[in-house]
């Protein structure tokens, strides 16, 4: 279409008429450049055994040794995982887990107890992790009013229609509106250190810092600016129906309740794939002297609410220690090890092809 | 003469008509004109039964304000895939399936919509403001109310408005023309702009207008118009004018001017307005550009329809799995499987069905919309380049390449057939006078043909220098006139210059150098001593008896058949006289004012005795002693200007002398001041085509000079006999099936009315009246049509153009019993056409011979090398001509078409049956070489070891087997003439033809008309489905370049027909070696690896997201965000390839011109294969699945957020997708680099400044600050690491490995690149040798006979082999065939090949022996030509004879190819060769002296 009328200037309908002196004889000869004459400098690789195959000797050598160190890297995180779905008859929350309902008035608790068999000495972050939970279905990603999220009265009052059906509940505005808020993780994790001396501690879990930094100062605002009555503000609104308890009672603290409540926010932020984890708390590492989390024995306490057997999804709380690369994840490394091998395997196979066959062929092309 | 064969199938079909009314419904089959002026003052108009016609504003426009956006975008949907994507955008507007934002997923149909409409915008604006230029320009209208002429613009004009056109004025409308200042009552016109031709043209004031003496008055107009309604055939018009007297006069197409030509020569002309505006010829002329199809973008086509079909099964695919995803939950709806906004509950199947349209949605990248907008950007480019190439400029000329088809340049790089006209295209179509021969005598011009080979030298010498006079060599047989002649040339030139208009401009530096019909090699013919002397012994005779008032028909008569030769020279055309010093302006030389015969009163009255014999006589006799004395030049009043001009007024004066004495030949008040031999020298001859031109030219060298022509009279000036003035009667004007013109005229000193007739050879010989063996005349007839015949032949070996002059004097009853017949049909409106052609072929019957010309065709520069080089390139050339056989064959041994090594054969044939057993034998014949051939291992084993190929082991194998299967081209060569062809052409024998055809390595159709042409390329095209390109400059190539898939136009001599019809115009035919070669190749190869690539990215991108929904329950979920989704075809990855789409070179121009057989790479589709596209989109799933699977295994089970895991996906597919493309790049420029770096920093800076923009908005992946984080992740880093190494590992690999193992030959041809310059050169002028010959390859058999002491010693095994094939089919020739292949290697000189080529090359390749005598006795029944030709050559005495000539020691042994059967077995051998002009005069020596007339009759009759 474009194409066709390129020079329609010469065709499309006109007699070309020029009147008398307008005939400056100028050449219509091109010019002689790089660029028009398609003469530009340039690179030209031709990929052969021959030319190829130290490319392939440097990305060995040189993933090789990269996917070592991440292997090492990834084996060094200390990394427990607890599943306390309570699918077996002999799990301790196998009676919670059989309590099919979003709104039990009765909290059900469970404990776990579990063994850590070495120290964790930097920081540990606790997880909550879930299988089988489509958080990205298409429509359950989509269904959530991030205008209300930031603190917009209006949106509050009126959540946006791809809150539907969860934008309101017996005329009231949902707040927060949505499918993702409607089925946040409300379970709660508490750890007990279970002294050798038969005490049990109760191990500090900070609540913040959890989310990022940029959703808590900037994608979520609670409405009404930095009113701290939020009870005022919520004021018309109504909780989600699957929540037991309103937004802006999700925790005492201000600064982590309501919209900005780092539970809800890393609730809001949808797993990428279906067994997913959140981060849930993280134990701060108290002085270098003592390991965050010593070896020894552990109960987790659960709060048991959120029901999963509807989709069969499994619930885990993960201890974990993470470093620069994120958590333990040992297949980047071997990954690159893979590569790196393949890379030199293959560079070695194209050794011999260009010993057995370059020069015989460079020969027949160019002294033929 | 082969230019002016068709030119009804020269006019494009026109598009209907833009504004069809209805009310031109009323009008049914005729438009009536009436004079606007009777209905102006009355009632306005209302009445004016013009008022419906168009009106003269033209609006080339498409659209108004208003119309602009409505009617574009209704354009624009008839693209089916932009309703595609815009049925895909309307989708996400329906809730339930919508997969993004609808207003986001409306963004690329909207920015595709737009930039066409842009560009449609921009156009129509251009066109717009043309429109108005043109809609304002001036002219005169008359108008009623001031009775005059007054000036308006040019769309105020109206059908019926009655016009005053000027000199130089360019016509507004189509215009009948009613008076005119001039006083023969012509206009001339310049049709340059309409079809190229830049020759003056004339028309004539309609017939009842003809003898008003005084000035035209529109008011006293009162007469009707009736004509056919608008239509756009430029040379048809066909209509009457009733006046109000009741009396009808016809109108035609001479009457009518048209709309965009200019007037020239005539100061004043008033006409009235029949067609205008839109209506006009040349406005229904006007077609747009030409679309087509290039086989790349069908092909493309097919794979694009294979993604739909992927597209609908993934879409299938993930429909399903989302039913079973839902189905396995069954009531237990989790949490996370949303209701619908109604909060209604989906059934699993309804949401798959919901799913699949929002699939369609999601994966809709997989059908690409941007590859149709790519794709026409890059053929721009390509177009811009092509354009560009300083090797397709021709500086002769200053033109270069035109593409006019802008969407197949990579067409221009698959082409498997080419298909040539001749004249014009291989040769340069400059006509040279050569020889002639005139009653029977020959004469042979050798100084002509000295100062011919001397301006070859000059010509390669100094090319610049030619232009100016004083550099030429002069020759001592050139007198000092000859330098004022370049004087005066290169003044018209500049007075050219000062005239202006752009075509004249153009035309003038055409001038300056040789150029077509005046350049000085045409111009200046040397005449051969003997013929001058005899033309001037015959004119002084002639004078002596005019003097002595004897009658003419004692002159003896060779005397009489010279003068009457040169006079039909001179005569005989339609050549237009002007004086370059005041340049188009026609010479008046006018002595008597007559209007042609038109009635028979008329003539009655003009032919009446008294006025025949004495009136005349006595008048020319008297002029006759004025004429002579002033036959002395006064070269002096040449030199100034001034002294021209008085000239000029001189002849002014004298031709207002001339018409106060009608009737008298030659004005008495001419005075003998002017001389001639000046203004023979400033005379210019305008011609149609340049052998009429070469004719006149020629004619001129022996003093027979073209002085004046006007539409009833032509001037010739003769020596001794001074200026005569025939009466011209009738032309019937050339046409392709008659192929000969003719002139009735009165012979003003023997007052018959004589016919001229002209032609080509092959038609008139059969017009030749029988003659009457009784009396000695008769005989001397027959001698000189046995002669002529003979010398025909010769000239025809020698690549000459030959042209038969004959006359015929027609009693006045006869002339008068034709006459009548023929107004009838002049008048007739219905079948005019029809009914003149008739009437043409009853007067040109019982013709005398007076002789025959042979025009010299020289051909272009390079066009040997270029043909040689294409058909390295494994192109089929064919070459189809309307020359006669023999002058076709030499040409094409001239170019290297045929080889003289290569056996021909040749298919002449009566009959159908004859043509069908011809066919049925050849293909036998090529059968039993072929399984020969491949039989004969030694032959093999020899040829492989003398001509190893071992450039490109893998190649040679490909290319032979692609092109050849199941037929292997032979080194045969076919050369069938159009008779033969016509019957071949039949539905019956097509398929034979073909297979004959196709398995000849060159095929030459002879004496082919038009339509022929282009049914043998639609044959070939439709039968073997391959790509054809057609290549020709005239009017006859215009249907055979319309029907081939490329039509290249040669902007050459023969006007622009062919280019306006074709694809691309090239200025010589050797360029299209590099067009084809580079260009086409490189286009070719460029987008087809650009629409892979495409194809792959696509599936790439979209693959990415089909994984992932397997793991989101196939919901539609996108990982990616939609804003990459939607650009990353549109910006993120559009650059690089289109760059690289336009750039990229494989191989280097030079390497690509000197290794054509890279261009086999095209023709087999190598770069593009039905397989490719599966290959890719293997590829292209296994690269997503490493793109997608590193990043999932990476992040899999971690707190990563969707779309923070999508961004990465991403980035790593716009890294492999870029990097895959610079595996693909062969050639990296600074372009390259900067647009894959700029591709990815347009990413990387659109996702922060995305990602940074609003933290709210963007549902639903609110992508806020993910980027920025993401770049703080080393685990991002070492994921953009790995997996586009990992991803691109295979592709990698394996264009290492087949760069080493398999390297096909374009990259044998990149590793040559690669070399130094002058290695380089070494190795190819080293491959060439060896490369060359296995592709060129001499037959084997062939270089055996070459080893072999005695040429005609040939092997034997193929002639035994071959003979049993044959045996049943071949009479009696047989049994001799079998003794000789029994007899062993003695006699093995005779065997079957050679039967073979003595049936067609002995008889047609070869001049002399092809009219072997042929006794009427021996033609008993022959069932076949071939027998015919068997029985032929058996007669003895003829075969001998020519065995006897041809076994002479050659200087060139290496050409001898034929051998020659003789009656009893005896081994003849027969050689032939080329070029050998020595030997050729001692055989036409002797041998027409061995013929008897009988046996030319004969042969005049079985001729065709």
């Amino acid at each position: 279409m474009m194409a066709s009328s390129y020079n329609a200037k010469d065709e499309d309908g006109h007699i070309t008429m020029s009147g008398p002196g307008g005939g400056t004889l100028r050449s219509k000869k091109p010019e002689n450049t790089a660029f028009k004459q398609q003469r530009l400098p340039a690179w030209q690789p031709i990929l052969t055994a021959g030319t190829v195959l130290p490319a392939f000797f440097i990305i060995g050598l040189i993933f090789i040794p990269i996917g070592i160190g991440l292997y090492v890297t990834s084996n060094n995180i200390k990394e427990f995982e607890i599943d306390y779905t309570g699918v077996d008859m002999s799990s301790p929350c196998f009676n919670c887990s059989q309590n099919f309902s979003w709104n039990s008035t009765k909290p059900c608790t469970c404990t776990i107890p579990f063994y850590l068999d070495q120290p964790y000495e930097s920081n540990v972050f606790m997880y909550y992790g879930l299988s089988n939970f489509y958080q990205n279905h298409r429509r359950y990603v989509k269904s959530r009013d991030d205008s209300q999220l930031n603190g917009d009265m209006e949106s509050l009052t009126k959540p946006s229609k791809e809150c539907e059906p969860y934008a309101s509940h017996e005329n009231k505005p949902i707040a927060p509106c949505g499918a993702i808020a409607n089925s946040m993780f409300n379970d709660t994790l508490e750890l007990f250190y279970n002294d050798p001396n038969g005490t049990k501690i109760q191990i500090p879990l900070t609540t913040t810092g959890i989310a990022w930094w940029t959703d808590k100062h900037v994608k979520f605002r609670n409405p009404g600016g930095n009113n701290p009555n939020l009870t005022a503000v919520f004021q018309g609104t109504t909780k989600p129906v699957n929540w037991r308890k309103p937004v802006y009672e999700l925790d005492a603290d201000p600064e982590n309740n309501g919209f900005i409540n780092e539970d809800f926010i890393v609730w809001m932020r949808t797993a990428a794939l279906p067994t997913f984890r959140k981060l849930y708390r993280i134990i701060q590492k108290k002085n270098n002297m003592v390991p965050t989390l010593p070896r020894g024995n552990y109960t987790l306490e659960v709060v048991y609410n959120y029901p999963v057997r509807s989709f069969e999804g499994r619930k885990r709380m993960i201890l974990s220690t993470i470093s620069w690369m994120g958590g333990k994840n040992p297949f980047l490394g071997i990954a690159y090890i893979t590569v790196g091998s393949v890379c030199f395997f293959l560079g070695v196979v194209l050794l011999i092809i260009h010993h057995k066959y370059g020069n015989r062929n460079n020969s027949a092309d160019i002294s033929n | 003469m082969e230019r002016r064969s068709s030119e009804d199938t020269g006019t494009v079909k026109a598009p209907e008509s833009r504004r069809q009314r209805k009310k031109r419904s009323k009008e049914n089959k005729t438009r009536t004109v009436h004079a606007n002026l009777l209905y102006d003052a009355a009632n306005k108009g209302e009445e004016n039964p013009n008022r419906h016609y168009a009106n003269n504003k033209i609006k080339t426009t498409k659209y108004t304000v208003l119309s602009f956006l409505p009617k574009n975008l209704f354009e624009q949907f008839h693209r089916f895939a932009n309703v595609y994507f815009v049925f895909i955008a309307l989708l996400n507007f329906v809730p339930v399936v919508n997969a993004f934002q609808p207003e986001l997923a409306l963004a690329p149909v909207v920015f595709i919509l737009s930039v066409t409409a842009i560009k449609d915008l921009w156009e129509d604006y251009r066109r717009h403001r043309s429109d108005k230029e043109i809609n304002h320009m001036d002219c005169l209208v008359f108008s009623r109310a001031e009775r005059r002429y007054v000036e308006k613009y040019w769309k105020e004009v109206r059908v019926g408005d009655f016009i005053r056109l000027r000199c130089n004025e360019i016509l507004p409308a189509d215009v009948l023309l009613l008076s005119s200042s001039d006083p023969d009552r012509l206009c001339h016109i310049e049709t340059a702009t309409l079809d190229g031709e830049t020759n003056l043209k004339q028309r004539q004031v309609v017939r009842s207008f003809f003898d008003l003496d005084c000035e035209f008055d529109p008011l006293k107009y009162n007469s009707v118009i009736e004509c056919e309604k608008p239509n756009n055939d430029l040379n048809r018009f066909r209509g009457y004018i009733i006046h109000r007297s009741g009396r009808r006069d016809a109108l035609y197409k001479e009457n009518l001017l048209l709309r965009g030509c200019t007037i020239r020569n005539t100061e004043e002309a008033v006409g009235i307005v029949i067609y205008a505006g839109h209506e006009t010829k040349a406005m229904l002329n006007n077609n747009g550009p030409r679309y087509k199809r290039s086989k790349l973008e069908r092909q493309m086509n097919v794979d694009v329809f294979w993604c739909v079909i992927i597209l609908l099964v993934l879409c299938l695919f993930a429909a399903v799995g989302h039913g079973l995803w839902m189905f396995q939950y069954g009531d237990k709806r989790p949490v996370f499987d949303v209701l619908s906004p109604e909060g209604t509950d989906l059934s699993p199947i309804m949401s798959a069905i919901y799913l699949f349209l929002t699939m369609i949605i999601v994966f809709q990248v997989l059908i690409p919309i941007s590859l149709f907008v790519s794709i026409e950007i890059v053929k721009i480019c390509q177009v811009y380049f092509i354009h560009q190439d300083m090797d397709l400029y021709d500086e002769e000329t200053d033109s270069h390449l035109q593409c006019r088809a802008l969407n197949i340049t990579e067409d221009l790089g698959q082409m498997q057939y080419i298909f040539s006209d001749k004249t014009g295209t291989l040769t340069e179509n400059k006509m040279v006078f050569r020889r002639c021969t005139v009653a029977g005598v020959e004469y042979s011009h050798d100084a002509n043909a000295k100062r011919l080979a001397m301006y070859q030298e000059m010509d390669s010498e100094e090319e610049e220098c030619t232009s100016h006079g004083s550099t030429l060599p002069r020759r001592d047989s050139v007198t000092s006139h000859q330098s004022a002649r370049v004087v005066l040339r290169s003044q018209s030139t500049k007075s050219h210059r000062r005239t202006g208009s752009r075509a004249e401009a153009k035309r003038a530096s055409i001038l300056s150098k040789h150029t077509a019909f005046s350049s000085p090699m045409e111009k200046d013919i040397t005449p051969d001593p003997q013929l001058l002397d005899k033309v001037n012994d015959c004119s002084s005779q002639m004078d002596f008896m005019r003097f002595h008032s004897q009658p003419m028909s004692q002159l003896p008569s060779d005397l009489s058949d010279t003068i009457d030769f040169f006079i039909a020279l001179t005569i005989c055309n339609t050549v237009v006289v002007s004086s370059p010093d005041q340049p188009r302006h026609k010479v008046r030389m006018r002595f008597e004012l007559k209007s042609p015969v038109k009635t028979i009163e008329d003539f009655i009255k003009r032919f009446t005795p008294s006025r025949l014999t004495s009136g005349s006589n006595s008048s020319s006799s008297s002029s006759l002693i004025t004429n002579r004395s002033s036959n002395k030049g006064c070269s002096s009043l040449l030199s100034s200007p001034s002294a021209e001009s008085t000239l000029t007024k001189l002849h002014e004066e004298r031709s207002c002398g001339g018409l106060e004495n009608a009737f008298s030949p030659v004005p008495p008040c001419y005075d003998g001041k002017a001389s001639w031999n000046i203004e023979e020298g400033e005379l210019r001859y305008e011609a149609e085509s340049p052998d009429e031109a070469a004719l006149v030219y020629a004619a001129r060298a022996y003093k027979c000079s073209l002085v004046g022509r006007l539409p009833d009279q032509v001037t010739v000036e003769l020596p001794h006999l001074g200026k005569l003035s025939f009466e011209l009667l009738h032309t019937l004007g050339f046409d392709s099936t008659r192929k000969r013109m003719s002139v009735v005229v009165r012979h003003p000193l023997t007052d018959q009315i004589t016919v001229y007739t002209k032609g080509a050879d092959s038609v008139i010989m059969d017009l030749i009246k029988p003659p009457n063996t009784g009396n000695s005349k008769g005989k001397r007839q027959k001698k000189i049509v046995c002669r002529t015949q003979n010398y025909l032949n010769l000239y025809a070996a020698d690549g000459l153009r030959t042209l038969c002059i004959a006359k015929k004097i027609l009693s006045q009853e006869e002339y008068a019993c034709w006459l009548q017949r023929h107004l009838e049909a002049e008048t007739a409106i219905q079948g005019r056409e029809e009914l003149l052609f008739e009437s043409a072929l009853r007067l040109e019957t019982n013709l005398q011979l007076l002789g025959a010309t042979g025009i010299e065709d020289r051909l272009q520069d390079g066009v040997p090398e270029t043909i040689a080089s294409l058909r390295k390139a494994g192109l089929q050339i064919w070459v189809l001509t309307g020359d006669k056989q023999e002058t076709a064959v030499n040409i094409a041994y001239a170019c290297k078409l045929l080889d003289p090594e290569e056996e021909i054969l040749t298919l002449n044939a009566d009959s159908q049956e004859a043509c069908a057993l011809l066919l049925e034998e050849s293909l036998h014949y090529i059968q039993a070489k072929f399984l020969c051939s491949s039989a004969d291992q030694t032959t093999k084993a020899f040829h492989s070891s003398f001509a190893p190929f071992d450039l490109y082991p893998s190649s040679s194998l490909s290319s032979s087997s692609s092109h050849a299967a199941p037929f292997l081209v032979h080194r045969l060569g076919l050369v069938i003439d159009g008779r033969t062809l016509a019957y071949a052409l039949d539905k019956s024998l097509e398929d034979r033809f073909l297979a004959v055809a196709r398995s000849c390595r060159s095929v030459l159709c002879c004496r082919s008309t038009p339509l022929q042409k282009s049914m043998v390329v639609k044959l070939v095209r439709n039968k073997l489905k391959v790509m054809t390109l057609a290549i020709g400059d005239g009017a006859n190539d215009v249907s055979m370049i319309q029907v081939a898939d490329v039509g290249v136009g040669i902007s050459g001599q023969e006007g622009m027909q062919a280019v306006m019809a074709s694809d691309f115009a090239l200025p010589r035919f050797r360029y299209l070696q590099k067009l084809l070669l580079v260009h086409g190749h490189w286009c070719y190869s460029r987008l087809a690896n650009m629409i892979l690539y495409f194809f792959y990215k696509n599936a790439m991108f979209v693959a990415l997201i089909f994984w992932f929904q397997f793991y989101c329950g196939f919901s539609g979920s996108a990982m990616i965000d939609q804003w990459y989704l939607i650009f990353f075809n549109l910006m993120f990855s559009a650059f690089p390839q289109l760059i690289t789409g336009t750039l990229d070179k494989d191989v280097s121009a030079e390497t690509l011109q000197q290794l054509p057989q890279l261009y086999v790479n095209g023709q087999n589709s190598e770069e593009y294969k039905p397989y490719m596209f599966w290959m890719n989109m293997i590829d292209a799933f296994y690269q997503s699945l490493i793109c997608f699977f590193i990043p999932y295994f990476a992040y899999a089970d971690s707190d990563v957020d969707l779309f923070t895991w999508g961004t990465p996906i991403t980035t790593l597919a716009l890294f492999t997708i870029l990097l895959h493309l610079g595996i693909e790049t062969k050639t990296w420029t600074w372009m390259n680099w900067l647009s894959i770096a700029f591709s990815i920093a347009l990413f990387f800076t659109v996702a922060l400044c995305y990602n940074a923009s609003c933290p709210t908005c963007y549902s639903p992946s609110n992508p806020y600050w993910t980027m920025q984080r993401l770049l703080k992740d080393p685990l991002f880093y070492l994921l953009c690491v790995i997996t586009p190494v990992a991803a691109l590992l295979p592709r990698y690999f394996y264009r290492a490995c087949q760069g080493t193992l398999f390297p096909s030959p374009v990259q044998v041809g990149r590793q040559l690149d690669k070399l130094p310059a002058d290695t380089r050169r070494n190795i190819l002028s080293l491959s060439r040798v060896k490369v060359g010959s296995p592709l060129s390859p001499k037959p084997p058999f062939l270089s055996l006979s070459k080893a072999s002491p005695k040429g005609c010693n040939k092997n034997d095994q193929r002639s035994i082999t071959g003979s049993k094939t044959l045996e049943a089919t071949q009479g009696h020739a047989d049994e001799e065939k079998g003794r000789s292949c029994l007899s062993g290697p003695t006699d093995s000189e005779m065997h079957l090949s050679d039967l073979y080529t003595l049936v067609p090359s002995d008889i047609d390749t070869l001049p002399y022996t092809k009219d072997a005598p042929q006794p009427a006795e021996e033609l008993q029944p022959p069932s076949t030509k071939v027998s015919e030709c068997l029985d032929k050559t058996l007669e003895p005495s003829d075969v001998s004879l020519s065995g006897w000539i041809t076994s002479t020691p050659l200087p060139t042994p290496a050409d001898s190819v034929q051998l020659n059967l003789l009656p009893d077995g005896a081994p003849q051998c027969v050689r032939y060769t080329r070029n050998s002009e020595e030997r050729l005069k001692p055989d036409h020596a002797v041998h027409p002296a061995h013929r008897t007339e009988q046996e030319v009759e004969q042969q005049l009759h079985t001729k065709l």
